[in-house]
């Protein structure tokens, strides 16, 4: 092995020199790349203080208006102030509900299939293998796919309900693929323990695996649900943007922050218009980091540590 | 445990019905561990063995208190429709991902057919108006030039953040650098985007004109816009955004280096970068390149914030490889065109680009999920 190779050499090398610190050399190899990693890790830290000073800077006065949680932008133009992104932070919302409800189910039955029933299989490896290229399909194409679905082949129009759907494709990986680990996790003695005393399979997993691996499965949702509430794509190609408020999903029109955001870009900087985007982002940046934060929580609550 | 309560099991009660079931478990040498939905669940075999004259068990007062073998015939149906419907959602994914292949397929089929330009290679976007004329050439060029200068700035730097993690700062420290990192994932691309554009453009300014006058004679580097709407800094905030996913698997797999390794290479009298690149780096190798590759899937896919950054040239104007020119990506022409899908022809020609898209990012995605499992077998 090279380390045992590496060993002799060294073994031999200090027979010459002295003991103790190593060569020049080296010591000045070691310095250098501990300064690149640092300054590899500041790097890495000054793009997200930056977005979230600029944003902050730019949207603050408008988010803490409370107009701006309750009232949307209906009838007013660029060129006016006033009005709020409720009609925005509503449909992000219901949007990001109906994503949860179908993603979430599925994605921890799917995974229960992956662990408890088909482990090992063939038919789990091509799962698991399905969830894999999921996770890695750009949210344009899962767009595309529900618009060539939908509206060119069902003719159905545009709607929230069409985004969702688009969104749970998104979802959905994330969803099995922490609910699958933390399935994993579950002590088989736990498992076992269960059977011996007659409990059924699938009460075994209801009440035993589940609510065990629980706190970790609700991280997975939540850091979904985190991502879901950002995508653009889907709302820009499967619905219109509204500034009134809807809170029908199958209308074909209904606001969202990210495409609140998209729609007042273009106006020029002097404009209120332009202001309110910065206040949808900061917006979004807020709703998108308390998921975070609250997904952090349920971690560091949980009883069933990674580590 | 939680089991015995959640059972309701009071242990002094039904002493005798447990050690009775633990017996028969171990004498009927069942793997319980691994049992499928055909396998005879473990209910029957209870069953098998009553206990004499114990009484009924607190678990099947609760299905009824009936005997055994009504309980068995009970639990077995719960068991298969559970069963039913997990495996339902397991084969409904299979589905969805073949669907969404060849759903694109189908439905991008007749304008490629109708198209009059070479798909591959042509420039061209023509797809309003009866003659269809379109090709992936520049949309190519974009996506992948964009996503490989991304991945040449982030990788590094990925690999420098995730030894910091792993390597050189105390775990206190680590914790909170490795969450601000995971927060650069949380931030919307669209945040991004517009950040990139009204930020970061302007101030790039000045190095994308003296890198264009001092380095102008290799192509990549060709004088293009003068304005900040260019691949170079559509390639910077590209790579911010897939560094938190580079960094996030490269700390998890440096953090799996071996212990053995790692004092070994201390006891050799190592330096701390020897004992890295030793020790940390070669056990890592696989994990950061399928790292990367999940983050090359990501750049190619990236929408919006492309979108948004990019300026579109103006049709038919000549091509320029370089790095300060505009261009559009796969995924920016699809979103642009997004409120005229009006015409099937129209809307096929640009899910043929998508179809094109997903295969790209499949490919990259099959290539790093290969790596990885190769990486753990070995």
């Amino acid at each position: 092995m090279t380390l045992q190779a590496e060993g002799r050499a060294a073994r031999s090398a200090p027979a010459k020199n002295e003991y103790g610190r190593p060569s020049g050399v080296r010591t000045a190899k070691n310095i250098l790349a501990a300064v690149l990693v640092t300054i590899a890790a500041l790097i890495a830290i000054v793009p997200l203080v930056w977005v979230l000073i600029t944003v902050v800077t730019k949207g603050l006065h408008l988010v803490l208006e409370p107009d701006w949680w309750l009232q949307s932008q209906r009838g007013i133009t660029p060129r006016r102030e006033g009005g709020g992104a409720y009609h925005a932070i509503v449909g992000t919302l219901l949007i990001s509900a109906i994503t949860a409800l179908i993603a979430v189910p599925l994605g921890i039955l799917g995974a229960i299939f992956l662990i408890e029933y088909a482990k090992g299989s063939k038919i789990a490896r091509g799962v698991s293998f399905m969830v894999d290229i999921l996770s890695g399909v750009p949210s344009i194409v899962a767009a595309l796919f529900i618009y060539a679905l939908m509206i060119t082949v069902l003719g159905l129009g545009r709607s929230a309900f069409a985004v969702s759907l688009a969104l749970v494709l998104l979802m959905l990986p994330t969803v099995l693929r922490s609910t699958e680990e933390m399935l994993k996790l579950v002590p088989d003695s736990l498992r076992e323990a269960s059977y011996a005393l007659g409990v059924p399979k699938w009460k075994t997993i209801l009440r035993i695996v589940l609510p065990t691996a629980f706190s970790g499965i609700a991280t997975g949702v939540v850091l979904g649900l985190a991502r879901v509430m950002g995508e653009t794509a889907p709302l820009l190609i499967l619905v219109v943007y509204a500034q009134g408020i809807n809170l029908n999903p199958f209308s074909d029109t209904m606001g969202a922050l990210p495409t609140m955001i998209n729609s007042g870009r273009d106006q020029a900087a002097s404009m209120p218009g332009y202001e309110r985007v910065w206040g949808a982002a900061l917006t979004l940046i807020i709703f998108v980091m308390l998921l975070n934060l609250l997904a952090r929580g349920i971690a560091r609550a949980s009883k069933l540590k990674d580590k | 445990m939680s089991l015995t309560e959640e059972n309701g099991l009071s242990t002094d009660q039904n002493r005798s019905p447990i050690q009775n079931r633990s017996l028969t478990l171990t004498a009927a040498d069942s793997p319980v561990v691994d049992h499928g939905p055909v396998n005879t669940p473990p209910v029957p075999r209870v069953t098998q063995a009553p206990p004499p004259a114990a009484p009924a068990a607190p678990e099947t007062a609760e299905e009824g208190g009936r005997r055994g073998v009504k309980l068995a015939k009970i639990s077995r149906r719960g068991d298969r429709v559970f069963s039913g419907f997990a495996g339902g959602s397991g084969v409904l994914i299979v589905a969805l991902v073949a669907f969404v292949g060849i759903f694109l397929i189908v439905i991008a089929a007749p304008s490629l057919a109708a198209n009059t330009a070479d798909f591959f290679t042509s420039r061209e976007w023509t797809v309003s108006g009866d003659t269809l004329a379109f090709g992936i050439a520049g949309l190519l060029w974009t996506t992948v030039l964009s996503a490989a200068l991304a991945m040449v700035i982030a990788v590094p730097i990925a690999i420098g953040v995730a030894l910091c993690i792993t390597q050189y700062v105390p775990r206190r420290l680590s914790n909170g650098l490795a969450f601000v990192v995971d927060l650069l994932a949380a931030v919307p691309s669209i945040i991004f985007g517009l950040w990139g554009i009204t930020v970061l453009a302007p101030l790039l300014l000045p190095a994308q004109s003296w890198l264009s006058t001092n380095l102008g004679w290799f192509p990549l580097f060709a004088v293009g816009l003068s304005s900040g709407g260019t691949v170079f800094v559509a390639s910077i905030v590209l790579a911010i955004m897939i560094l938190p996913i580079i960094t996030a698997i490269s700390r998890d797999v440096f953090d799996q280096t071996p212990h053995d390794h790692i004092e070994a290479a201390w006891a050799l009298g190592a330096t701390r970068w020897e004992m890295i690149r030793t020790a940390v780096l070669p056990y890592g190798r696989t994990g950061v390149v399928s790292a990367s590759m999940l983050g090359l899937g990501r750049a190619l896919g990236e929408t919006i914030a492309v979108m948004i950054i990019l300026s579109t040239p103006a049709p038919g104007a000549a091509f320029n490889p370089s790095v300060f020119a505009g261009g559009e990506t796969f995924a920016s022409k699809i979103a642009n065109a997004a409120s005229e899908f009006d015409t099937p022809a129209k809307t096929g020609a640009y899910i043929a680009a998508g179809l094109v898209l997903f295969v790209i990012t499949f490919v990259v995605n099959a290539i790093a999920r290969t790596i990885a499992d190769r990486g753990v077998r070995s």
